[in-house]
């Protein structure tokens, strides 16, 4: 469970995170969502540390992530795996290097261990054949799988996923919603997804959270947002024309 | 410019602080070390032979005294070498090339988020991805150095031979005059403190880029222009200090 408390940021005076709080479930897939510009990305990048916070807390499991020794500090970020919106592989090393990275890393696994570990977890993304492919030579949903797996191949207790449907077509998003689905029940991870993409949100958000200009203005699940009342999330939400005439043919 | 001065300087620092185990930077060393080193053979070899041909031509042309021995051209052609032409041209040459590729390459990490991707996994990012560079440049450069002296000389033997402005025997006794050893030592000072400032500057603009594909070509630039003008003050104070 990740715990938020009056989570404040500001870049250069402008305020874009305003005294957020809430809490994220465990095994459940908890979401961000909000226009571009709300300030989503910045709320899970000060969760996983990119951005210190001005003020506030953010509680791993009741460990103080910006309070917290080095040791401890070091112990929770091991236990976070994160994939970026634009999977963030290192183009350098292929497949397979990049899923060994968190292991080589921060692993004491030999290397027959590493290799099966891997061998495993691209098999559990769907990709068993992509070892030695470089990034380049993949497409932008096998990229994501591969940063999914690179996410979760160290046991992680969280998983962040920054935009993940992001330049996918239709069919591809819902398979790596899916896939993220799956892995958070699977492993029982504390799962955060920062999204603007409705079709995502009914299909895996447990949890939700709307912001608006840096603040919270809703939360709840996705068999309530539909009937949400804030008229900045009703906007957000009918400005799909698929969930509009939904809305319509209901009423 | 002193704020930046001081960013230089903390970035330097963070390289050492919380830095990972140790076994992880001796394969990265070795593999910066080729990639930085073995790949700049040719191109310092090119240049190296050709300014000591020059060099040496020149140095023959302005010759013109009878009361100067031509061995005196060696000579001349041996200290330009040493004190100059080996560690600091090459140093210039060195910057464009490698430390443009330094700062490209962290550069694109950082915009495409592959340095936050290493920072959520609690990896000093700056110490995993600068510090081989730095070190794997420290090494292979001074080696570049010696080699760019042995055929820099050996270029102008060539072009002084080749056209008869001197005879072998001239040459080489000109290179033997007054041989001084702690040249040789100076040279691989220099060598060392300019390795240095190539791969650190260039590591840092490529660190701190920010926005898109525009912002890593400038960085690059910067990072040519910053190490190309930190040598050449650096080689002012080392000559002071060391001559």
């Amino acid at each position: 469970m990740i715990e938020v408390k009056n989570l404040h940021k500001s870049f250069m005076g402008k305020t874009v995170l305003n005294n957020i709080s809430g809490v994220f479930q465990q095994g459940s897939v908890n979401m961000i969502i909000g226009a571009s510009g709300t300030g989503k990305s910045v709320l899970m990048k000060s969760i996983v540390g990119l951005y210190e916070p001005d003020s506030g807390e953010v509680l791993y499991n009741g460990r103080d992530f910006y309070r917290c020794d080095r040791t401890v500090k070091k112990s929770i970020r091991q236990e976070i795996g994160m994939l970026f919106q634009g999977s963030a592989l290192f183009d350098s090393k292929t497949v397979e290097q990049n899923v060994k990275f968190p292991l080589d890393m921060l692993s004491d696994y030999n290397e027959s261990e590493k290799r099966d570990r891997v061998n495993d977890i691209l098999k559990r993304v769907g990709l068993e054949n992509a070892n030695k492919k470089m990034p380049s030579e993949l497409s932008g949903g096998m990229q994501k799988r591969v940063g999914i797996a690179r996410a979760i191949i160290n046991n992680s207790r969280y998983l962040f996923c920054d935009e993940p449907n992001s330049g996918l077509d239709p069919q591809t998003s819902i398979l790596i919603d899916n896939l993220i689905k799956e892995i958070t029940v699977e492993f029982n991870t504390t799962t955060i997804v920062v999204s603007h993409d409705m079709n995502s949100v009914m299909e895996i958000g447990d949890h939700i959270m709307f912001l608006y200009k840096g603040d919270k203005v809703w939360e709840g699940t996705n068999t309530e947002i539909m009937d949400a009342e804030p008229e900045s999330l009703q906007h957000f939400i009918l400005a799909n024309k698929l969930l509009r005439s939904l809305k319509e043919t209901r009423n | 410019m002193i704020s930046n001065i001081g960013k230089y300087c903390l970035f330097i620092k963070s390289l050492f602080v919380n830095r990972e185990r140790f076994r992880i930077y001796v394969k990265l060393i070795f593999e910066e070390a080729v990639e930085i080193g073995y790949n700049s053979i040719v191109i310092v070899a090119l240049i190296s032979t050709f300014i000591g041909a020059v060099t040496a031509i020149q140095t023959a042309y302005n010759m013109t005294n009878p009361l100067i021995p031509n061995t005196v051209i060696g000579f001349i052609v041996r200290e330009m070498t040493f004190l100059e032409l080996a560690p600091t041209i090459t140093a210039l040459v060195f910057a464009g090339k490698v430390g443009s590729s330094i700062a490209g390459q962290i550069g694109t990490m950082r915009i495409t988020e592959q340095i936050s991707a290493l920072e959520v996994m609690g990896i000093n990012s700056s110490s995993y991805l600068v510090l081989p560079k730095i070190i794997g440049t420290m090494i292979t450069y001074p080696l570049l150095v010696i080699l760019s002296i042995t055929l820099g000389l050996t270029g102008g033997y060539l072009s002084t031979t080749i056209t008869g402005a001197l005879t072998p025997n001239e040459y080489i006794e000109g290179l033997r005059m007054e041989f001084i050893p702690y040249n040789v030592f100076f040279a691989l000072i220099k060598s060392i403190v300019f390795a240095f400032i190539i791969s650190s500057v260039s590591a840092y603009e490529g660190f701190y880029t920010t926005g898109g594909a525009l912002e890593v070509g400038k960085s690059s630039t910067k990072a040519v222009t910053n190490s190309c003008l930190i040598i050449l003050i650096a080689d002012f104070f080392l000559a002071e200090l060391l001559l």
